[in-house]
């Protein structure tokens, strides 16, 4: 399986995920923004980190990227794109998916261990994963999930909510949504479910010694659904 | 504008130092040149107040590839890899814009580090604020903390630990110390020497502003009231553009093009060109023309004196510019040849085809003021008796729930989890501990760093003081099973001219020497912060010691989180009692007078050695080095990591039972063994002629001291971790 993993100007989570998709087996290439074409890809990453430094919005000049055309391209043509942390910013940005990521309701970076549960698992992303809930690892300031009472009937009506901030037993309350996001969402698809974006860093927990292993969970199971 | 003795004085200068200047010169500066002479000899940029003690440190030791003198300190951790590391106060900014103040102080210190050509891989911080009740100090916590997670998650570095402490001493002088670990191949590290004539000096990385002027020689006086004023002269961060100007200088450094390279830090062009050109005993000729400037019609004075962040100054090889020019424009930094290396020996500068300063270069650095300052040696304090009375009436549980409540001690996830300590993926041992760890990426190696300071210890006595802050590093690298290799120091204290003040300076950094020497833990970079004095005040003293150290193999570090039931939980090292300048002095019994804890040279090391030999035998399940609070509150945070309990009881001593469980003697760690290794354990202890007490058993979920007292674990986690984020939120 090939992936792509996108470079923008203040990436920082580039290396990790291409270290977490070579783990387990993905051939990955790094692709610098500025690029025109996409590598033939499998899958295309936007990782995390700060594009552009947040400026003017979080992930808005990164989806103007000259990269980004290819990638929406790829998206609309039925291809696997993942946006995490601020790449779910930029997906948000482009439209791919829909909602905006505001700041978090504290007004604080959080970087801590979640649990999320999958609320939709006919996609590649999530199909045949046997846990219901996942314990991940978020880093951000401005993860809090916010859209439209219009696009949040559209969104439940499609099943584009992709996962929900619970506890380790999989209650989604509000104790446990960690910015304020709206019911709890942690990440969505779009309507075709070949794009997800979500805030969580699966690539942060792929090695029992980091902060835990249901990334290397996530990620096996996604190249196997590829496969 | 003419220059004279008053202009000379306003620019921070003493009357006989600007007879000295014109001394040299064998003429009047002008304004340019005075403006140099006011950055390069103030007290921030020439330690003329320190380096006559700093001699004294110990800085050479078998696995240092480079001590202080450079960017940042160098040790060898095998296989061709090394570690770069320094620590660094940005204080007075950061009292005075807590944002801007700590968020650069952390962007300086590993422009410091990549600047010698290694990659970040870790951030700690040592932050001091006044007293919580204090009207500051809410707003300053806040604001520095937000800064320095605002630049370490930007450019993707993770914090890895830290420390916070709040006294009244800080009212009026916040301390915000950096520190970065960054790594690289032994044979890729850069350095600022200038070598070589008619060399390109390139200017990278940022524009210059008018922000910033004279930082460095605010940072050199006394607040007053009229520190408001001094805002414009905090510099102001921009980490999006350090993190293009890291991966732009790390793409360069990969080739062979960088004669030297030096980060536009304190004095900005001034001190960065004057050290290459001091270094290798060179001259530099500079059109300021040339210099990318952000604002319209800077003048020359302007240009060298701006603090503006996110710039370097390079000396490359002739024929080079385009191919290093390319990287920058890929990276969208401005990319500007300045000038020239010259065989003058003097830093030339020219503005509008005019020259405006010509300065021999050993004027500036050579021949910059050193002090031999006045100062008072401290008295040993007299100890003070308990009196039976004063503690009969103490109940344990309420003391050890109020000592994990104390502000000093309480948990501050508050604080780190507003910082990315996952970031890079190879944080092992993440803020909270006894120190952070992260793995040497690819590898099976870890490096573990701490940053510590007691300032109370060193206030009552501050040769034991300066002693005891570089034990207590050695034994939080210890606690995670790290061999400690090397020190950095941050050394803020008050101003240098009062006696006292210089004292406390002079028998620190006594005690930092002896213990660094004895225990062959070298100093090999560091920063000195005068003036953290407000009026007559001066904070109380504070160095702050950096330790690093490596775990050869990271599958074997410890944390001191209680692992399993029934496991044998031990004291290694004496405990004599010592009560005095403790948590429980201070804030229980309200006793602020006394000695603190003698320091045993021979035991620390023996003991730390010894428990090292345990862990590399795999006999240690948790360990945790007992520090302010004493035996007990060590073992109730072990307790709340592992959310374990213990039955704990009191070996049959000659001091009582308060005095054994809070007494904060030195040298002392409590282990988690398994009780089939007793034995072994024992032996090895034994053997090594070190101290133990069998202190008790792993339980399930409750604290048993002596069969009696009990309290359930989570009742102290509670105790422990809502102090901070009540405070916060009100």
């Amino acid at each position: 399986m090939k992936s792509s993993v996108i470079t923008f100007p203040g990436s920082n989570c580039d290396r990790d995920m291409d270290i977490a998709l070579k783990k387990f087996g993905f051939k990955n290439k790094m692709v610098w923004h500025a690029d025109a074409e996409l590598p033939k890809s499998d899958l295309v990453v936007l990782p995390g980190g700060f594009s552009y430094g947040d400026y003017l919005r979080c992930g808005s000049m990164a989806s103007k990227s000259k990269i980004m055309q290819s990638v929406i391209n790829f998206a609309n043509s039925g291809g696997m794109v993942m946006g995490i942390c601020n790449g779910f910013q930029i997906l948000v940005e482009t439209g791919l998916v829909p909602g905006v990521l505001l700041r978090n309701k504290y007004l604080q970076f959080i970087c801590k261990n979640v649990f999320v549960k999958i609320n939709n698992k006919q996609n590649k992303y999530f199909k045949n994963v046997n846990n219901e809930v996942l314990e991940f690892h978020i880093a951000h300031n401005e993860g809090n999930y916010f859209c439209t009472q219009d696009q949040l009937k559209e969104i439940e009506d499609n099943d584009q909510i992709a996962i929900n901030y619970c506890d380790e037993n999989g209650k989604i309350e509000d104790q446990f949504n960690p910015n304020g996001s709206t019911k709890n969402i942690a990440g969505v698809f779009n309507k075709e479910k070949n794009v997800l974006g979500m805030m969580p860093h699966p690539e942060r927990m792929i090695d029992k010694s980091l902060s835990g292993e249901d990334g290397s969970l996530f990620f096996k199971n996604l190249i196997n659904n590829l496969k | 504008m003419i220059v004279n003795e008053q202009v000379a004085v306003d620019h921070g200068l003493k009357k006989d130092e600007y007879a000295k200047i014109c001394k040299l010169l064998k003429r009047t500066p002008n304004i340019t040149e005075l403006g140099i002479f006011s950055a390069m000899w103030n007290e921030h940029c020439s330690y003329k107040s320190s380096r006559l003690h700093l001699k004294k440190l110990p800085t050479k030791g078998k696995k240092v590839i480079q001590g202080p003198g450079e960017n940042a300190g160098v040790i060898d951790i095998e296989d061709n890899d090394a570690i770069v590391f320094k620590i660094e106060s940005h204080n007075h900014p950061s009292f005075i814009e807590p944002y801007q103040g700590a968020a650069t102080g952390v962007g300086g210190i590993m422009r410091d580090v990549f600047t010698m050509g290694a990659r970040p891989i870790a951030n700690l911080n040592s932050i001091h604020f006044g007293s919580p009740q204090h009207k500051k100090t809410k707003n300053l916590l806040r604001g520095v903390v937000h800064g320095i997670g605002g630049y370490g998650n930007c450019i993707g570095v993770p914090t890895i630990a830290g420390q916070t402490s709040f006294d009244s001493s800080y009212n009026g002088n916040i301390l915000v110390n950096a520190m970065t670990l960054g790594l690289v191949k032994k044979d890729k590290i850069f350095y600022s020497k200038a070598a070589g004539l008619n060399k390109p000096v390139i200017y990278v990385g940022s524009k210059t502003g008018r922000d910033g002027i004279h930082g460095a020689s605010m940072a050199s006086a006394s607040f007053d009231e009229k520190i408001e004023e001094k805002k414009p002269t905090v510099q102001v961060g921009d980490p999006f553009t350090e993190k293009l100007l890291l991966e732009a200088c790390l793409e360069l450094m990969a080739g062979d093009s960088i004669i030297a390279i030096q980060d536009m830090g304190a004095a900005g062009l001034t001190s960065s060109s004057i050290e290459m050109a001091s270094k290798g005993n060179l001259g530099i000729e500079i059109n300021l023309n040339k210099v990318p400037c952000r604002e319209a019609k800077m003048t020359p004075y302007e240009i060298m004196l701006s603090e503006s962040q996110e710039r370097m100054l390079i000396v490359l090889e002739n024929g080079k510019e385009e191919q290093a020019k390319k990287i920058f424009d890929k990276w969208n930094l401005d990319f500007a040849v300045i000038g020239k290396t010259t065989k003058s020996k003097k830093i030339e500068l020219y503005f509008d085809e005019e020259k405006v300063a010509d300065i021999p270069v050993n004027t500036l650095v050579e021949n910059s003021p050193m002090y031999d300052r006045k100062w008072k040696k401290a008295k040993l304090p007299k100890k003070n008796k308990i009196k039976k009375e004063d503690i009969k009436h103490l109940k344990i549980i309420d003391v050890l729930k109020k000592i994990l409540a104390n502000p000093n001690i309480c948990g501050k996830e508050w604080i780190w989890q507003q910082y990315d300590h996952t970031v890079m993926g190879d944080t092992i041992q993440k803020p909270g501990g006894d120190a952070g760890v992260v793995r040497v990426h690819g590898t099976d190696k870890a490096v573990a760093a701490s940053v510590d300071s007691s300032a109370v210890y060193c206030w009552a006595h501050p040769l034991t003081g300066g002693k005891q802050v570089v034990c207590e590093s050695f034994r939080n690298l210890i606690s995670v099973g790290a061999k400690p290799i090397a020190i950095t120091n941050c050394l803020n204290f008050g101003s240098p001219e009062n006696e006292t003040n210089m004292g406390e300076f002079v028998e620190c950094v006594q005690g930092i020497s002896e213990a660094s020497d004895y225990l062959k833990f070298p100093v090999v970079s560091g920063n000195v912060s005068f003036y953290n004095q407000t009026k007559d005040q001066g904070i109380k003293p504070t160095p702050a010691i950096g330790g690093v150290g490596l775990i050869k193999d990271y599958k074997n570090m410890i944390s001191m989180d209680f692992k399993e039931v029934d496991n044998l939980v031990l004291v290694i090292g004496k405990t004599e009692g010592h009560i005095d300048q403790s948590v429980f002095a201070r804030t229980i019994l309200d006793e602020k007078n006394g000695p603190p804890p003698e320091v045993n040279l021979f035991n620390e090391k023996n003991n730390g050695e010894t428990l090292l030999k345990l862990i590399d035998n795999n006999l240690i399940k948790s360990a945790h080095d007992v520090s302010l609070g004493g035996i007990i509150t060590a073992i109730a945070k072990m307790c709340i990591k592992g959310k374990k309990g213990i039955n704990i009881n009191k070996p049959k001593y000659l001091i009582n039972q308060i005095e054994y469980l809070f007494a904060e003697d030195q040298g002392r760690y409590i282990i988690e063994i398994n009780k089939k290794d007793f034995k072994k354990v024992a032996d090895i202890l034994h053997k090594n002629a070190v101290h133990f007490d069998e202190l008790g058993t792993i339980n399930e979920n409750e604290l048993f001291i002596n069969d009696k007292t009990k309290v359930t674990i989570d009742e102290l986690s509670t105790s422990n971790k809502s102090w901070l984020t009540n405070y916060m939120s009100k």
